[in-house]
């Protein structure tokens, strides 16, 4: 950029930003002529032949060399300018630090009061679709980031298999259900327990390894227990998964028409949107917890000890610091979590298969943790509605059919969209939304909010 | 042979990686309440050593004792050798087999803290949190292995009161205190080599185990940090194995000084012997022992 008589401000080169845009779109045009150019298609006679697409492969073109044109003509001098412009004033980041410090009990106030407030606003017949395709299913993925935030954020192991633990919960509460017939109360602790166990017995002949080792080793062992569930039928009925999974009760009195179900017993006119709500508090009060208990923990000897873990294993061990059994522990922890996650998420369904259980779900649940910022808990949850509320809002959006025709399904994208915003975020907020940390103790009173925090550059992110 | 009034004795230690000796059956005591430095030029073996002392390393040979409590503790040694396992506990005091105790143990049982040639602190917690994660075993117990803490039982507020208070009391020491709510990892250079000494001692240890402390400090830090030293050796119960090339610390604060050339002990005796020992002369100078006067004349000692 050719830096004119600084009074006239900068001068925009267009030749230049033509000239790069051009080599963009050569480079599109070859990265695109096989991809989009060419497709192979069956004929009458079972043929392959070759079609030829060159409007859509000029279409792609086009739009490489626009946005690359619109990104030096118009972002890079609109950067450049506000470079220039002094540093925000100092009643700006006083507003984010209030912001920061309201948001926590402001979003509890509002999840709360969330499936009033929805039906308050749609009533009877749409709430069940806002409170369970949005509050229920947000809360599980908060509840599941939360729970690897523990194993990623604060130990620094990175886990690929999580998903694992969230099957393990979910088949031991349909199983023990359905075979024994014990009560939902009974069964959560205990999938939280069997789920821990499982952890542990990951955890010990691979805890020795460490970062991208741990994380493929990880990655199978989520794999090994989708693929038995597939594949013991006997145990687990294969693909057709396991179907009337008892639902939990109201402490003993079921969500059903009948006379001593919880609308007669109450008094009211029966509706399942009763059940619904009654679901939402319990995943609320289960995330609550995991949120609580990841508080607490960060503030006892153990959790301090996942941190130091993640920031240097050796001195660690040079502190007295047993690195095996810490690990486990957190490992125990995150895996109890999902366990208790998964068994709420089975009786939520009444049916599970392995289906729900694959590798995409960890890959979710871990860009949840990424994008949230690997250790806060605020933007973790922040990550977890943007992501599965966006899945769900593009499923809602139903009059985008009638601009792109009734087979567009904007659902099929959000991948493709998952993947922009990994990008955005990778490229402004490298360590995630929230990416700072606050110490677990302080010495003296905190008199600058701002100060107490600790920069995420100097945070290590572990799984080295 | 028994150790006499030795706090730590190595003796016969070995360590080979591959066609490598590192360390060649190196026998060397270091007294209760005295500063031990173990000096020699690069790659002379001092990190091995202490990697096998503070059990990192398992050595190809060799015992390596330390020794808590009454002198007559040592009598149990041989007993101990030969009965395979990792202590042994008398009327007198407790005796640890470093080589076959692992690195945690080391710390946690045994009480050697260490401190690294390349400062490996926690950069991204607190230099407070520093102090207490050191203290993770007495508050791990203190919190009833999670349990209690999580629940709020109040003896672990305890607990916690008093690790802040142990680490307050070294951070005044070590002149961090207004540091203290700070990012180890934003510390200077000089406070962070300090920081990591403090951690160490908050760990509680009867020996302390310095990588270089003085390493990258400028005089007048290193001359502080000699004070540092003396004043842990005079107020704690604690012995101290030094590692460090720079002389001005060694020559002034070591009680006794071992040194090594290629994984072999050349000299063993107080700073002035070892200062004049011609074989140490000759290692530092990189020459043969007989060509010492030569190159002194020449370069002007």
């Amino acid at each position: 950029m050719k830096v004119d008589a600084p009074a006239a401000g900068r001068r925009v080169d267009v030749a230049g930003a033509v000239k790069d845009a051009a080599i963009a779109a050569a480079i599109g045009f070859g990265l695109f002529l096989p991809l989009i150019g060419f497709r192979t298609v069956q004929n009458m006679r079972n043929e392959l032949v070759l079609e030829t697409r060159w409007p859509l492969l000029l279409a792609f073109v086009a739009i490489i060399a626009a946005a690359r044109l619109f990104g030096s003509l118009v972002i890079a001098p609109w950067r450049e300018r506000r470079r220039d412009r002094p540093a925000p004033p100092a009643a700006a980041s006083a507003i984010r630090t209030a912001l920061a410090r309201l948001l926590p009990p402001f979003g509890l106030g509002f999840v709360v009061v969330y499936p009033l407030l929805v039906l308050w606003i749609t009533g009877f017949g749409g709430a069940v679709k806002w409170i369970d395709n949005f509050g229920i299913q947000i809360l599980i993925y908060v509840m599941l980031g939360w729970g690897l935030n523990i194993v990623v954020g604060l130990a620094g192991l990175l886990d690929l298999g999580y998903v694992a633990f969230y099957a393990v919960g979910a088949y031991a509460y349909a199983l023990l259900a359905k075979t024994f017939g014990l009560s939902f109360w009974i069964l959560l602790p205990l999938a939280g327990c069997l789920s821990a166990f499982w952890g542990i017995l990951l955890g010990f002949p691979v805890l020795r390894l460490r970062g991208d080792y741990l994380a493929i080793v990880t990655l199978a062992f989520g794999e090994i227990i989708r693929l038995i569930l597939i594949n013991w039928v006997a145990f687990s009925n294969g693909y057709a998964g396991i179907s009337g999974i008892p639902r939990p009760t109201f402490f003993g009195i079921p969500f059903n028409a009948s006379d001593d179900g919880f609308a007669a017993v109450f008094g009211l006119e029966f509706s399942p949107l009763y059940r619904t709500i009654f679901l939402y508090y319990v995943i609320l009060a289960l995330s609550l917890v995991t949120a609580g208990v990841t508080v607490r923990l960060r503030r006892l000897p153990v959790g301090r000890a996942w941190e130091a873990l993640r920031e240097d294993e050796t001195a660690c061990r040079s502190l007295g610091i047993n690195t095996t059994n810490t690990k486990l522990t957190a490992f125990a922890m995150g895996a109890m979590f999902a366990g208790f996650a998964g068994s709420f998420f089975a009786a939520r369904q009444g049916f599970i298969s392995p289906e729900s259980f694959t590798f995409l779900e960890s890959a979710t649940i871990l860009s949840i943790v990424v994008l949230g910022g690997m250790g806060s808990q605020v933007g973790v949850a922040i990550a977890a509605i943007a992501m599965i509320g966006g899945t769900e809002i593009l499923r809602q959006l139903d009059f985008l059919k009638e601009i792109f025709g009734g087979n567009f399904d904007p659902a099929q994208y959000r991948m493709l969209l998952f993947g922009l915003a990994m990008v955005l975020i990778m490229i402004w907020r490298p360590r995630g939304l929230i990416s700072t940390r606050r110490p677990s103790t302080f010495l003296k009173e905190r008199k600058l909010r701002a100060r107490s925090q600790v920069s995420a550059a100097l945070v290590e992110e572990g799984h080295r | 042979m028994t150790g006499g009034d030795a706090a730590l004795l190595v003796e016969h230690l070995t360590m080979r990686f591959g066609g490598l000796v590192a360390v060649s059956d190196l026998s060397f005591a270091a007294r209760r309440g005295d500063i031990t430095a173990l000096i020699g030029p690069n790659g002379a073996g001092k990190t091995t050593v202490f990697n096998c002392i503070t059990g990192f390393y398992k050595p190809t040979e060799g015992r390596i004792a330390l020794r808590h409590g009454d002198v007559a503790a040592w009598g149990a040694l041989e007993a101990l050798t030969d009965r395979g396992s990792r202590s042994a506990r008398t009327r007198d005091g407790v005796l640890f087999l470093l080589e076959r105790t692992p690195d945690y143990l080391v710390a946690q049982q045994a009480r050697v803290a260490r401190t690294f040639q390349n400062i490996r602190l926690f950069p991204g917690m607190t230099a407070l949190e520093n102090l207490l994660v050191a203290q993770h075993n007495r508050l791990m117990v203190a919190s009833g292995f999670t349990l209690l803490g999580i629940l709020g039982f109040p003896s672990y507020g305890r607990a916690e009161r008093v690790a802040i208070d142990q680490a307050r009391y070294w951070l005044e020491r070590t002149g961090l205190i207004d540091r203290a709510d700070d990012p180890a990892g934003d510390l200077p250079y000089g406070d962070q080599r300090r920081l990591e000494i403090a951690r160490a001692m908050c760990t509680g240890p009867v020996l302390l185990c310095l990588d270089e402390p003085a390493a990258g400090l400028n005089p007048r830090e290193s001359a502080d940090l000699n004070e540092l030293l003396l004043a842990i050796r005079a107020d704690h119960d604690t012995s101290i194995l030094l590692i460090e090339h720079d002389m001005s610390v060694v020559m002034s604060i070591s009680d006794h000084v071992v040194v090594l050339d290629y994984g072999v002990k050349i000299a063993d005796g107080t700073p002035d012997q070892v200062r004049n020992d011609a074989k140490v002369i000759a290692a530092y100078l990189g020459v043969e022992d007989a060509e010492v006067e030569e190159v002194e004349a020449e370069v002007g000692l």
